[in-house]
């Protein structure tokens, strides 16, 4: 298996389902010609032309929408925004219409359209750059929110959106488009949406987290376990929604400690769902508050203080330890 | 350097019948009684429909919904000169045209009286459900005429309907840039009914006309008596040939007069004097074109009878087979949030039931 990068990765998937089926079409700003600002949809232009990898006005709101119309005509259209930071333009046609149609017509029409975004922190860029907005996403009921955290499964999940029936937003942690390579096979492979995964078993304490995050997390967890001998359970998330909460549940019924780790602000957020979650099912097999490691509630600094508000390592070993001693 | 002139931009205007009933035989379509009677009947049945729902509304049996009194001839004409194979993409103002596409005036009824059970026509009517927010539902249409350009339907295009009020939105301009740069074959149509609410069409744009908007994209503008069904027919009938020859979107300004209120929860008295309105009733598209039916000799009073009768007939019958109507299932929002199961709202259905279950086991206690 060849060990490839997530921007490698991503651009297989994109690939391998454009070859497989004519209706998958991609559109948005520089995807064509200049592959993508992230070089994500390279080369697909020269191999699938202009009418399948189509260069549009900067206008995300006609991205999106237009791209609504393509997927009711029976198109498989994988929308772009060029970040995430630059997606809000879309949100109306998200609430309005592609979270509804299968509801509002009790599911003659549906919405099956895909849009990529990167998002997140940590690579020096200018303003609106850098947040992590997946609970905003995650808020519109009939839409799933998919964020995945490697080369691997970065690959197997998009595969899965472009397949999936539904309205998929799919945030890709630009951190790590280039930052580590992971073995991908040629073949295709498929991660349920809906699933989170465990990582890694434990009996102490659940770690979960998400995206960018699950890199710092694995150092974090793995420098607590040399230190202190504990044995951790660690969940990424995968897809945040629908959330698997039940993965999470049972992991922390049987360890009884949990931390959440996010990119994002703290309040209102993924990681208040999770507690709220725990807090439903298992609050009597808690020996510990639920920890919240995250972004503060600031409006996302300039990258020359940013890594100091970004959730790192030895924050998440902190909160590991906090969670452990209580 | 001399300055040049580097454009050269008109608008047209196109009126084939006037509010008197004169007619421009040159510009006449060519349509086949049988054509005329459909298209007279589709405006006459949504004027009863219309007025029907009014009466229902009043009285508490149906909920808010957007009269279309007055307008019937701007979307009659347009989707008499549709075909099944043509998507209608409309906001909430189109209801002669849905029923016209096979909508019936029992899922009217459910829509406006707040089950989406309305919204049941299937995607191969090629009729997008009823879209609230305005001018919204553009870019869905311009997205639809990419698909068949795409795939290659050379005989379908994309009618596109929206209000005055839509011209200002976003959506508008971005989907009129889209469409003509993909040259996509689009029909715009803006139902110019002169309120946006309570705000008039002069301070809604500050442009003589809203069909010249349609310059900014190179993409041919045109503006129509739109209560004058002929004309209608006529210019959507051209835009359509043009869409499926790839020579790229029309808009079209459809000049009508909104004679009710926005919706029913609106009081135009308000805003706008009953002298207008008066002079806007001379204007009523149904009268012309009925008129113009029985100087071609294929209209009289014995059979506007027997169609007022008809349909009087096919809206009570819808009237009652709604009242009767309760098998409303209760849990069907959990049905379609997602075309994929999951246990989150598996869960939260079972909540919702077992609730229900309590409500009812207590009303009967207290019965």
């Amino acid at each position: 298996m060849p060990k490839i990068n997530m921007v490698q990765a991503l651009n297989l998937a994109l690939d391998q389902e454009m070859a497989k089926d004519d209706r998958v079409v991609l559109l948005g700003e520089d995807v064509g010609l200049d592959g993508g600002v992230f070089r994500v949809t390279d080369g697909l232009f020269d191999k699938y032309g202009e009418e399948r990898v189509i260069d549009t006005p900067i206008a995300e709101s006609a991205i999106y929408g237009s791209a609504i119309g393509m997927a009711l005509a029976g198109l498989k259209p994988v929308a772009e925004m060029q970040f995430s930071g630059f997606s809000y333009y879309l949100l109306h046609q998200l609430e309005s219409h592609a979270s509804r149609f299968r509801s509002r017509t009790q599911g003659r029409w549906s919405v099956p359209l895909v849009v990529r975004m990167p998002y997140g922190g940590a690579v020096r860029a200018l303003e609106h750059h850098s947040e992590s907005r997946e609970a905003t996403f995650a808020h519109f009921p009939g839409v799933k929110v998919v964020i995945p955290s490697t080369p691997r499964n970065a690959r197997a999940l998009l595969t899965a959106s472009i397949r999936d029936p539904d309205p998929v937003i799919f945030m890709e942690p630009k951190r790590s488009y280039r930052a580590f390579r992971e073995e991908v096979p040629e073949e295709e492979e498929v991660v349920e949406i809906g699933k989170a995964k465990v990582v890694q078993d434990g009996n102490d304490l659940t770690v979960v987290a998400w995206g960018a995050m699950m890199r710092p997390t694995l150092k974090a967890v793995a420098a607590v376990q040399e230190k202190r001998g504990v044995s951790i359970e660690l969940i990424d998330l995968l897809t945040i929604a629908p959330m698997d909460g039940n993965t999470i549940v049972r992991s922390v019924e049987k360890t009884g400690r949990c931390v959440v780790v996010q990119e994002a602000p703290r309040s209102f957020s993924v990681a208040a769902e999770i507690i709220a979650k725990i807090n439903d099912k298992v609050l009597l097999s808690l020996e510990a508050p639920v920890k919240r490691v995250t972004h503060y509630d600031v409006v996302t600094p300039y990258f020359g203080r940013e890594l100091m508000y970004i959730p790192d390592v030895g924050r998440i070993i902190r909160g590991i330890d906090e969670t452990l001693d209580f | 350097m001399p300055i040049r002139q580097i454009g050269d931009f008109s608008i047209s205007y196109v009126q084939v019948l006037d509010e008197h009933g004169n007619l421009d035989e040159e510009l006449e379509p060519e349509l086949g009684e049988e054509q005329l009677i459909k298209a007279y009947r589709a405006m006459v049945l949504a004027r009863e429909v219309d007025q029907r729902m009014l009466k229902l509304q009043r009285q508490g049996r149906m909920g808010t919904f957007a009269p279309t009194t007055g307008q019937e001839a701007a979307v009659v004409g347009p989707t008499l000169a549709m075909t099944e194979k043509d998507w209608f993409v409309c906001s909430f103002r189109e209801t002669p045209g849905r029923l016209m596409r096979g909508e019936t005036i029992l899922q009217t009824f459910m829509y406006y009286n707040g089950y989406e059970e309305g919204n049941t026509l299937l995607p191969s009517a090629r009729t997008l459900p009823v879209s609230i927010p305005v001018g919204s539902q553009i870019p869905h249409g311009v997205g639809i005429a990419y698909a068949m350009k795409y795939l290659g339907e050379k005989d379908a295009a994309a009618v596109i309907f929206f209000g005055d009020g839509g011209t200002s939105q976003g959506d508008f301009h971005e989907g009129l840039n889209f469409a003509s740069l993909w040259r996509a074959p689009a029909v715009f149509i803006c139902q110019n009914n002169h309120w946006a609410i309570s705000v008039p069409r002069s301070k809604q744009s500050y442009s003589q006309t809203l069909a010249q908007k349609a310059i900014a994209y190179d993409m041919r503008g045109i503006q129509v008596d739109g209560n004058d069904l002929l004309a209608m027919y006529k210019v959507t009938r051209e835009a359509l040939d043009r869409a499926y020859a790839g020579e790229g979107p029309t808009l079209i300004e459809a000049v009508t007069y909104r004679l009710m209120m926005h919706t029913t929860a609106d009081d135009p008295k308000k805003y706008r004097s009953e002298e207008e309105v008066q002079e806007w009733w001379k204007r009523d598209p149904i009268p012309r074109f009925k008129l113009y039916l029985e100087r071609k000799g294929i209209w009289n009073d014995s059979r506007q009878g027997d169609l007022e009768d008809e349909i009087k007939k096919e809206i009570e019958a819808a009237v009652r087979e709604f009242e009767q109507k309760g098998d409303f299932k209760p849990d069907a929002p959990f049905d379609h949030v997602f075309g994929t199961e999951h246990e989150e709202i598996e869960e939260q259905r079972g909540d919702f039931l077992a609730n229900l279950a309590e409500l009812e086991k207590k009303e009967a206690a207290n019965a």
